[in-house]
């Protein structure tokens, strides 16, 4: 290792890398959202005050969509040079929703220098469709044009801003909207969440339109009204498989038990997607997964940890060439896991060390119970006497940022531990946990956050 | 002391200043569970699976729609059977409108208090719903003190919402500060996950909502002896060791408050009993009152305890020597060495004047 100062920047990029995996400002089981907010925002300050370059770096982590648009806003917002490509890829990445969100908050803080202008410009003449993106989200757009100060070419700036102007539009998806205000077949073109509003204009039962704009549902519109559908009759025929493991498996947890076994085999096969050929090679794996009621998290974040954990489940069980995963509860049956109950990690932490695993994954928000501190006394005593050599590869991967902390809560310093959002990234993160052990120095986590920024 | 066979304690969950000690029943009592209207309108969740009969219970100042024409009432005194004692309240508007989704509800504050401390010395029911009145209008004329509700003492609701349950628990003791603020006990743990959410009701003394100011309880933290350690065996060992620490800690440390020396038996029905315990009201110990359901053997099926604070105490042990010498107020102060006059000051001081002719 080398100098003091390095070893503290390594801690505290790490320490803001995690924050910015797992922390979206809501509330926890834990903390309230205020505190989620105050505490991320200073350590948004102190991490671009104490090492600007880093803090940009870390754009081409994993980190979720809400840290992300906090890094590009404060990012423009600030004097300094900023890789300008690094945002822009960071941007092609988000959802378009986060980006307009992360837009019109530009525009509300008055951000509107000329590099601001030519990110926002780019981005937009980057998208597949503008004119589809006017009209499904016509105000955002309209925003963005004008905080941009760009002149849209043809007929859409017509549409934007002054739509009544024209009598027929070009671009078949323009004249869709204008047709759908008194024609009920045109607005099945149109997208979902439009549609919707002109369906109820027009009156149109609830069954006839579902049945029909069924084609034009993305992925995630198919999962969230499968239930709803199905009550009017109709399959929106969601894919579980090809959607981001968390998702499915929120989903999933969502459905009451019985319903909840039929898609198990649609998560195995996302588990398998994901896993690709890395599928069986990580050798003997134990997880210990957390189903105490702290894996509720919050009204905001129903069951997120626990969806997690659940996930990750099915991604080891790919992964993994033998697998056991072991439920705090002690279900056998993971797809049923409720969250209930106290969290005995170190009782649990044992039992998996029993089964000689050459990986240890524990998947947990690190309030351990019962009785408190176990599991840190337990994996102290594993590392320090009976496994120094550190043959059994143990990680602890946590899905909820402790906001007094500024960090997700961690069991033991001896273990490492890292934020988790998606279970997709959990081969990443479990090469990331290496630089939180402190056997690797930050300019390897420079080479490391580089190699990403470009591999992205 | 209270009979508490076939409860285990578990171990222990503490926040802040508060420490929540569960109390696992491993076999539950099935005939005993709580009254089919406190679950609302779901009947069928107390209802038995082999439909054998039980014997239902309310628990005191437990408001729901008891009455025919549906006006909110609350349990006067834990019930056993059909909640037949009961008290009317008066609620402004608002509070009547919420009270329509059928929602938990404990009285509040000191109605629930000093109903229950008048209800032990056995008071005509008449002056009590008359002096609810008052006391609803105006408070307690003189107020002498201040009670506080569990939402007011810090910490507390972020503890009781964020406790883990264990597996059959039915019971808890609260400590804040590592005071035993009170204890609760049900038969059932499906009983008891309805009225968790309601102990954020109940009633402290000021002793208590001081204390959860203080500092942080220090909680119990596990440390393994790594030079007994020499093989995974070794250290499961260890580990148990620990966890039967963690558990006895509360055992052996502070449950020791919790006597009920005047016991008195209310109600019988079935093979339970409903009873009354009183402190003996000695102002340099805990003194908790409470209600408790036993059942042939004498053993708990339900208790619920209040800590008395040191103007509760005053009011308790006046109310007592008031009681023994039958409400006499010539006998008591002699017995208290003092004038008829002093003692109508101190019954009126104490907030008790309307119980003066």
């Amino acid at each position: 290792m080398d100098t003091y100062a390095e070893l503290i920047e390594c801690e505290d990029v790490l320490l803001f890398a995690n924050a910015a995996i797992t922390s979206t400002g809501q509330r926890e089981f834990h903390g309230g959202a205020g505190e989620q907010r105050l505490s991320l925002d200073f350590l948004h300050r102190y991490v671009h005050g104490n090492y600007p370059g880093l803090y940009a770096a870390t754009l081409a982590l994993d980190i979720n969509d809400h840290n992300a648009a906090l890094i590009i806003a404060t990012l423009l917002r600030e004097r300094g040079a900023v890789d300008g490509r690094l945002i822009a890829r960071r941007l092609a990445r988000m959802s378009p929703p986060r980006v307009y969100r992360l837009f019109r908050q530009l525009q509300r803080d008055g951000v509107n220098n000329r590099r601001t202008r030519a990110i926002m410009r780019d981005w937009l003449l980057a998208r597949p469709d503008l004119a589809f993106d006017a009209v499904k989200y016509r105000s955002a757009v309209k925003a963005a044009v004008r905080h941009a100060h760009l002149k849209p070419a043809g007929e859409l700036g017509d549409f934007l801003f002054a739509p009544r102007r024209r009598t027929r539009f070009d671009t078949p998806v323009l004249e869709a909207w204008r047709r759908a205000h008194y024609d009920k077949k045109a607005l099945y073109d149109l997208p979902y969440t439009v549609a919707e509003g002109f369906a109820a204009r027009h009156g149109i039962s609830r069954a006839v339109f579902l049945e029909r704009i069924a084609p034009r549902l993305t992925r995630l519109e198919r999962l969230r009204l499968t239930g709803a559908a199905r009550g009017s009759g109709v399959e929106t025929g969601a894919d579980l498989a090809a959607l981001p493991l968390v998702r499915a498996a929120s989903y999933v947890l969502s459905l009451p038990v019985e319903e909840r076994r039929r898609h198990v085999a649609a998560l195995r096969a996302g588990a398998a997607r994901v896993a690709g050929a890395r599928a069986g090679t990580w050798g003997n794996v134990t997880a210990v997964l957390d189903d105490s009621f702290s894996s509720y998290g919050s009204p905001v974040k129903k069951r997120r940890p626990l969806a997690v954990a659940l996930a990750c489940h099915y991604l080891l069980e790919a992964l993994a060439g033998r697998y056991t995963g072991l439920w705090l509860s002690g279900r056998a049956e993971a797809v049923t896991a409720r969250p209930a109950g106290a969290t005995p990690l170190g009782t649990r932490v044992l039992d998996a060390l029993e089964t000689r695993p050459d990986r240890l994954v524990i998947v947990s928000d690190g309030w351990d119970n019962a009785p408190p501190g176990l599991a840190a006394e337990v994996l102290r005593v594993w590392r320090r006497k009976l496994d120094p050599a550190g043959e059994v590869r143990i990680a602890h991967l946590n899905p909820v940022y402790d906001a007094e902390r500024f960090d997700v809560r961690r069991l033991s310093p001896l273990v490492p531990t890292a934020g988790i959002r998606d279970a997709e990234d959990l081969p990443a993160l479990v090469e990331l946990a290496r630089f939180a052990e402190g056997r690797t120095g930050l300019s390897e986590l420079h080479a490391y956050l580089k190699e990403r920024a470009w591999s992205t | 002391m209270v009979d508490l066979t076939g409860l285990v304690t578990g171990p222990a969950q503490t926040w802040g200043t508060v420490r929540l000690v569960p109390l696992v029943r491993p076999e539950p009592i099935v005939d005993l569970r709580l009254h089919a209207r406190v679950f609302g309108d779901e009947l069928s969740m107390a209802l038995l699976p082999d439909r054998t009969v039980y014997t239902a219970y309310v628990p005191h100042a437990f408001v729901a729609s008891w009455t025919r024409d549906g006006t909110p009432a609350a349990a006067y005194g834990t019930q056993l059977g059909e909640p037949l004692r009961r008290v009317p309240i008066r609620t402004h508007r608002r509070m009547v409108r919420r009270e329509a989704k059928n929602r938990l509800r404990i009285l509040p504050l000191h109605l629930a208090m000093e109903g229950f401390l008048a209800l032990h010395f056995g008071l005509p029911e008449i002056a009590w719903e008359d002096w609810t009145r008052a006391a609803l209008a105006g408070g307690l004329s003189p107020r002498v003190e201040e009670a506080y509700s569990g939402a007011q003492v810090r910490g507390l609701d972020d503890a009781l919402r964020i406790f883990e349950f264990h597996p059959g628990q039915c019971g808890l003791l609260l400590y804040v500060g590592d005071a035993l603020a009170g204890a609760f006990v049900v038969p059932h743990p499906e009983d008891y996950r309805a009225l968790h959410p309601t102990l954020i009701r109940d009633l402290f003394g000021e002793l208590i909502h001081e204390y959860a100011l203080h500092y942080p309880v220090r909680d119990f933290r596990a440390a393994i002896d790594d030079g007994l350690v020499a093989s995974l065996a070794d250290l499961r060992r260890q580990a148990v060791r620990q966890e039967e620490e963690w558990a006895g800690f509360h055992d052996s440390v502070m449950a020791a408050g919790l006597t009920a020396p005047n016991v008195q038996d209310v109600y019988r029905l079935g093979r339970f009993t409903l009873k009354r315990f009183l402190p003996a009201f000695d102002r340099r110990a805990e003194n908790h009152i409470g209600e408790l359901i036993t059942d042939e053997e004498g053993r708990t099926a339900y208790l619920k305890t209040f800590r008395l604070s040191q103007a509760q105490v005053r009011r308790g042990y006046l109310l007592s020597e008031l009681a023994a010498h039958g409400w006499s107020l010539v006998a008591t102060a002699a017995t208290l060495r003092t004038s008829s006059a002093e003692l109508r000051t101190r019954i009126e001081r104490a907030g008790f004047a309307r119980l003066l002719r």
